[in-house]
């Protein structure tokens, strides 16, 4: 067992963990943020996308002890980084149907926050390379390109978390 | 889904990293980015009982200016090589192939040094790193030494580093003011290159630098190719028979994605195509 | 607001952003393997490498050993209790149908059998034990592929005798539905054209983004299952049939459900072994595989031959069509087994008028992966199927593929009109949804550019791909099902339930998985009650809440679930009616109902439902006879199918040099009947495309000859990402055919996308390099298989005559790896 102490989601937690504990498995038995979801066991889908010291990372393919002293945000701690009860991009998700089960969603918008940190304004084709990383099934991606289209013209850009 | 266990060390200097490998041996796995590891470790296709992370240890990263050559740290992220400046005005081809690279959150953690060590065959750095004619600085119990690209790929996943080193940093010639590009070659985009061709060029055409990814066990120059291409003009006709002789010598995989002489008919079309997008053409 | 005072707008056809969301976009969700509970074990399976074995022994003492495991259990560990996995369609009375235990104890079938599970403290000891189980296996031969299947020299399952598993035949002049087909093919070998081709459903999976999950809890009165299905009551029927408990003593829940596409439409061995083991132990229990065992294990879909006869007189009016289908079942037959290329039987006719067909299909047995229902099972292979045949009947013609499927298909002023498959198609109208899809594809100013880079020689060539589907959705009429030797109806319930101040909670027996029928419910119910659509509440996946149903797949939800709550609303509605004629002191027949308010004809007296809900909760004042409730539940069979429809347009870009293909352009007109919400429909459209997109070109489950996945993971099993991909025209007429055959007039949607897209996708591949001597190229169309097949064509080589007929020398004509 390794001792961590790390943010997430704005709130300091310590815990002993097994070194082999991933991320993802931190946050969601340890933390029980399961808002964060495993849809993958080779890093493909991009479902269980969190921040990690303000850029998106995979959270499976992160060991849980190598969060040890840095910041995580997850789905769950999103809004609260922006002004209102929902953070751009997850409005924009819902205004533009971006999402049919659920399940790619929250990575999928963590994702596409980052995206638009680091480019405000994109083209589609910027958005659709940009979220290369993140698997979908339900949506054929039409409508989660619409909706950080949207999230970049209503906001000017997603708010980094 | 769930590694092995393993013991976890986090040294903060390159000597403490060496130490504990040293005591470890082949017990131990070095674990940098731990983009391609990770995977490997989740569906327990290897085992090692302990993990030494180098993550903690600051001076492996970043670039820097050293006269004739850039100075990448093995633990650069390939986000920081690919939006680098320096990168981007010496090793133009280096942050073309870097911004290929799997995904965007990939790149937040995968590094420079470690894609390189990891060697696979289908990873986009090789290929560059091998056309720009890099050194690898390797760190042992005795000391650095430094190991030419053509020798540092030694076969699949094999590469010049001995079980007790460390890739510390990787040296990178100048080409400023060459022209790039990074021609990868996909299905699907979260695919590894099919076939990738790394081109950078000197005016047009002067001279010509050219890798080949997954074109055998290891990346691949394509020396002929570059040879006829000096002088060249920089036209689909000019570049032409110099493509074609793209994949001599080369042996490619054969798998779902593509039989091996298909591969090598694409090595010489993309190429062609990779040169002239260098060439601004 | 009140909405006594302000009546809703209507909220049908509106586009109301989805009830679902807010959970879902902020991560407060349920999905099954987010459920802990005290004491909870977990479970670790141990799957058999090989495709075919006989299991010697197995040594679980060092299993048993390892820290925290609580049990090690095997096939011969459980007897009865364990249950079986049922077949609940044998498509003829004589199917050969393999016994499928969940954890065979002495011969495995397929690589990724479960033949140990080891129960854990946690879920990392129960998979660091689960390596430590020692299987002794002795190989056997396996059978992969279809023609090896049906040599028979290699059996699937030495006991059967055979690898055939069933026969199934269609012959429209034995059923008096259409002519004799044999007579047309001979008729055209004379005098007209014969189309004959070989065609591959690859083998797909269906990769629902949500890995399968199952809760079992047997602590309470009820033993309670959360799992991650489609079809909770399916799951709690086919529970109570084969383990032995009561359903009465069975609570099935589908909580959040990641997707399913018709994968987990199933009845799976990993649910019954959780079962089991939470009952033998008396403890929670939990599983949760992995997407390399979802990929290996979970079932697939598609994987068949298909040899098609098509025959025509020379100006392309189509004279009979004959199809053979060998399908794959895998190691067993399956929930829906081969009953899906069943499915795809009354459609291969599509939106024609042909006067004969014959459709045979037979099913085979292999060591691999058992296969049933994905997205459209069935109807997109029929699709495929004669929608690449009519492209090739207009290239032999020498008109456009339009002007072909003109020739033949059935004009709007024909409907009703009773198809060669014996299907009465209620409504449509293919000319309007073509002209409109024509329109806004711009077909000509395409088919101009096509012509210039063919006369230019560019290397990147342009093909235009035609789609004009048709479905039969809306599973199913119960009568139909059972003349089809189906195990189960296809009726659905919904229950409405006032609640005393106004609200009303909605109960179906459909279980939704993404589809946004939350969303649509209410906005149903909002428009039937006159109520808020914020005050519906729709409830559904919980056998406890929603005791009656028959689930979510073939595109019925809307169909026959929300036709059933159509008529339990109806229901309500007149027993308010009674109750607000004795407080308006009024004859009921002087009542008028709009907007959810009663009012005395020619008065300003009237009142709402909510308060009419109030006062039967107080039941201060009530006329006699009156059962003190307004709740109401209906359930519906349906009369029929029904039948969406549509024209899809394709252009995409062929690099002749690569072999690689970009889409370009895509553009559908779909004619679904009356929207209940466009927003909903245009996601269902868009999903729907990008999955028979797939189909064509990236996605492709492969075994190798030992009977391994090779695409056992996302790395090689390729799912499409948003770079692969582009956004679509989705459109609908002008003046939708409004579905004949329900209240609301919507005909299914889910399915749709999936099942049109494939065939536009291809017939545009093909038609970029036709001109180069290609006429098919096998799914996917990889750049590798577009590039040879136009190389194939290399130096002069003859082109084949299209309609050359080469069946009677017994060598097909294309797809050399067919089956294999």
């Amino acid at each position: 067992m390794t001792r961590i102490e790390l943010t997430v989601d704005g709130d300091r937690v310590s815990d002993d963990v097994e070194p082999r504990m991933l991320l993802v498995q931190y946050l969601r038995e340890k933390l029980g943020k399961t808002g964060t979801v495993i849809g993958c066991d080779t890093s493909n889908c991009g479902a269980c996308t969190v921040h990690l010291d303000g850029r998106s990372v995979k959270s499976c393919n992160v060991l849980a002890v190598q969060a040890n002293g840095r910041t995580v945000t997850t789905i769950e701690g999103l809004a609260a980084t922006a002004e209102g009860d929902l953070h751009p991009v997850q409005e924009s998700f819902r205004e533009c149907h971006g999402l049919q089960c659920g399940f790619c969603t929250p990575g999928m918008i963590m994702q596409a926050v980052d995206l638009l940190a680091e480019k405000p304004s994109p083209t589609e084709e910027e958005v659709r390379l940009g979220m290369e990383g993140n698997l979908c099934r339900c949506t054929g991606y039409h409508n989660i390109v619409k909706s950080v289209l949207h999230a970049a013209s209503s906001t000017s850009g997603g708010e980094q978390a | 889904m769930i590694p092995v266990k393993f013991d976890y060390l986090a040294p903060s200097s390159v000597e403490e990293a060496l130490a504990a490998l040293g005591e470890h041996g082949d017990d131990a796995k070095i674990i940098a980015g731990g983009q391609s590891l990770l995977p490997v470790l989740r569906m327990r296709l290897n085992a090692p009982e302990v993990l030494i992370d180098l993550g903690g240890i600051d001076s492996l990263r970043g670039v820097r200016d050293d006269g004739d050559a850039l100075v990448i740290g093995a633990m650069t992220t390939h986000h920081d090589v690919r939006d680098d400046p320096l990168v981007k005005e010496h090793a133009l081809l280096l942050s073309k192939a870097a911004a290929e690279v799997a995904d965007a959150q990939i790149r937040h953690r995968g590094t420079f040094g470690g894609a390189l060590a990891h060697a696979d065959p289908a990873g986009d750095l090789g290929a560059p790193a091998l056309a720009l004619g890099a050194r690898f600085v390797i760190a042992g119990p005795g000391g650095t030494r430094t190991v030419e690209a053509a020798d540092f790929f030694v076969d699949l996943f094999e590469t010049a580093i001995g079980e007790d080193e460390i890739l510390t940093e990787v040296r990178v010639p100048k080409h400023t003011g060459w022209g790039a590009h990074y021609e990868k070659f996909v299905r699907v985009a979260h695919q590894w290159p099919i076939v990738a061709v790394a081109a950078t060029v000197r005016g047009s055409i002067d001279e010509a630098r050219i890798g080949l990814t997954n074109m055998g066990s290891t990346p691949l120059r394509a020396t002929a190719t570059e040879a006829a291409l000096a002088g060249a003009s920089a036209t689909e006709d000019g570049v032409r028979d110099a493509a074609a002789l793209a994949a001599e010598g080369t042996a490619p995989p054969t798998d779902l994605n593509g039989a091996a002489d298909y591969r090598q008919h694409l090595a010489r079309v993309l190429t062609g195509r990779a040169v002239l997008k260098a060439a601004g053409a | 607001m009140t909405a006594t005072q302000d009546r809703p707008a209507a909220e049908i056809g509106r586009d109301r952003r989805r009830k679902e969301d807010q959970r879902l976009i902020t991560g407060r969700t349920r999905w099954t393997d987010n459920i802990t509970l005290p004491g909870m074990l977990h479970l670790a399976m141990v799957r058999s490498p090989f495709a075919h074995a006989d299991i010697t022994s197995i040594d679980v003492s060092e299993a048993e050993a390892a820290p925290n495991v609580v049990a090690v259990l095997t096939g011969k560990d459980f007897g009865e209790e364990l249950g079986v996995c049922i077949n609940a369609w044998p498509i003829t009375p004589d199917q050969k149908t393999p016994t499928h235990s969940p954890m065979p104890a002495d011969r495995v079938a397929f690589a990724g059998e479960v033949v140990a599970v080891v129960v854990a403290r946690s879920a990392a000891e129960a998979r660091d034990a689960a390596e430590l189980v020692d299987v002794d296996y002795a190989e056997r031969p396996a059978v992969l592929g279809i023609k090896n299947a049906l040599e028979d020299s290699i059996l699937a399952h030495p006991d059967l005798g055979t690898n055939k598993s069933a026969l199934w035949v269609f012959d429209s002049a034995e059923a008096g539905t259409g002519g004799d087909v044999e007579a047309a093919i001979e008729q055209a070998r004379t005098d007209g054209i014969l189309i004959e081709r070989e065609y591959r459903q690859q083998r797909l999976i269906p990769a629902f983004m949500e890995p399968r999950s199952v809760v079992v809890d047997p602590t309470g009165e009820q033993i309670t299952m959360w799992t991650a299905t489609q079809v909770p009551h399916i799951v709690r029927f086919a529970l109570a049939a084969t383990t032995g408990v009561p359903e009465s003593k069975i609570r099935v829940i589908a909580p959040d459900v990641g997707g399913g596409f018709g994968g987990k439409l199933q009845t799976t061995p990993e649910e019954w072994i959780t079962w089991a083991v939470a009952r033998r132990l008396g403890k929670p229990a939990k599983y949760t595989e992995t997407r390399s065992e979802s990929l290996m294990a979970g079932h697939h879909g598609r994987d068949q031959v298909q040899t098609l006869t098509l025959a025509a007189d020379r100006d392309g009016n189509v004279t009979g069509f004959k199809v053979h289908l060998d399908a794959d079942l895998g190691a067993y037959v399956a929930l829906v087994g081969g009953g899906v290329p069943v499915l795809g039987a009354f459609m291969f006719n599509a939106i024609y008028k042909f006067p004969s067909y014959r459709f045979e299909c037979q099913t085979v047995l292999t060591n691999s992966t058992w296969t049933d229902a994905y997205r459209g099972a069935g109807r997109p292979e029929a699709t495929y199927a004669v929608e690449r045949m009519m492209d090739e009947l207009a290239a032999e013609v020498g008109v456009d593929p339009l002007e072909i499927r003109e020739r033949n298909w059935i004009t709007h002023e024909e409907f009703p009109f009773t198809t060669v498959a014996g299907l009465e198609y209620d409504s449509g109208n293919y000319e309007a949804a073509t002209a409109r899809a024509r329109e806004v594809f711009g077909y000509d100013a395409l088919r101009a550019e096509q012509r210039e880079r063919r006369e230019r020689g560019d290397r990147v060539q342009l093909g235009i791909g035609v789609s004009t589907f048709t479905e039969m959705c809306g599973l199913a009429p119960s009568r139909v099902l059972g003349s089809l030797d189906y195990g189960a109806g296809g009726w659905e319930h919904a229950s409405v339930r006032m609640t005393p101040l106004g609200k009303v909670e909605v109960v179906t027996g459909t279980s939704a998985h993404g589809q946004g029928h939350e969303t649509a419910f209410s906005q149903i119910v909002a428009d039937l009650l006159g109520v808020p659509f914020e005050d519906v509440e729709v409830l559904h996946g919980d056998t406890q809440v929603a005791p009656k149903g028959l689930d979510t797949y073939g595109s019925r939800s809307l169909v026959v679930g929300g036709e059933a709550l159509v008529r339990a609303a109806d229901k309500v509605v007149e027993k308010a009616k009674v109750l607000a004629a004795h407080l308006l002191e009024a004859s009921a027949d002087d009542l008028e109902y709009a907007g959810g308010r009663f009012t005395v004809r020619g008065t300003d007296q009237g009142l709402a439902i909510q308060e009419l809900a109030t006062a039967t909760f107080a039941g201060h004042n009530y006329p006699d006879g009156m059962e003190l409730s307004l709740d109401a539940d209906a359930t519906y069979d349906p009369v029929n199918f029904n039948y969406p429809h549509g024209t899809h347009l394709c252009a995409m870009e062929v690099d002749t040099e690569t072999g690689a293909v970009r889409m370009r352009k895509y553009t559908c007109c779909d004619d679904i009947g009356v929207i209940i919400n466009p927003l909903i429909v245009a996601g269902q459209v868009h999903g729907g495309l990008v999955q028979g997109i797939a189909q064509a070109l990236w996605e492709e489950a492969v075994h190798d000859e030992s009977g391994t996945l090779v695409s056992g993971s996302f790395v090689d099993y390729l799912l499409p990402t948003s770079a692969d991909t582009i956004s679509f025209d989705v459109v609908h007429t002008d003046q939708p055919s409004v579905c004949t055959t329900n209240t609301l007039g919507t005909k299914g949607v889910g399915e749709a996308g999936t099942i049109a897209s494939t065939p536009a996708v291809v017939n545009a591949v093909v038609d970029a390099v036709r001109h180069l001597g290609v006429d098919d190229i096998q799914m996917p169309c990889t750049p590798e298989r577009v590039w040879r097949a136009i190389h194939a064509h290399d130096g002069d080589a003859p082109t084949p005559e299209a309609a050359m007929p080469h069946f009677d020398e017994g060598a097909p004509n294309q797809d050399e790896g067919a089956g294999q």
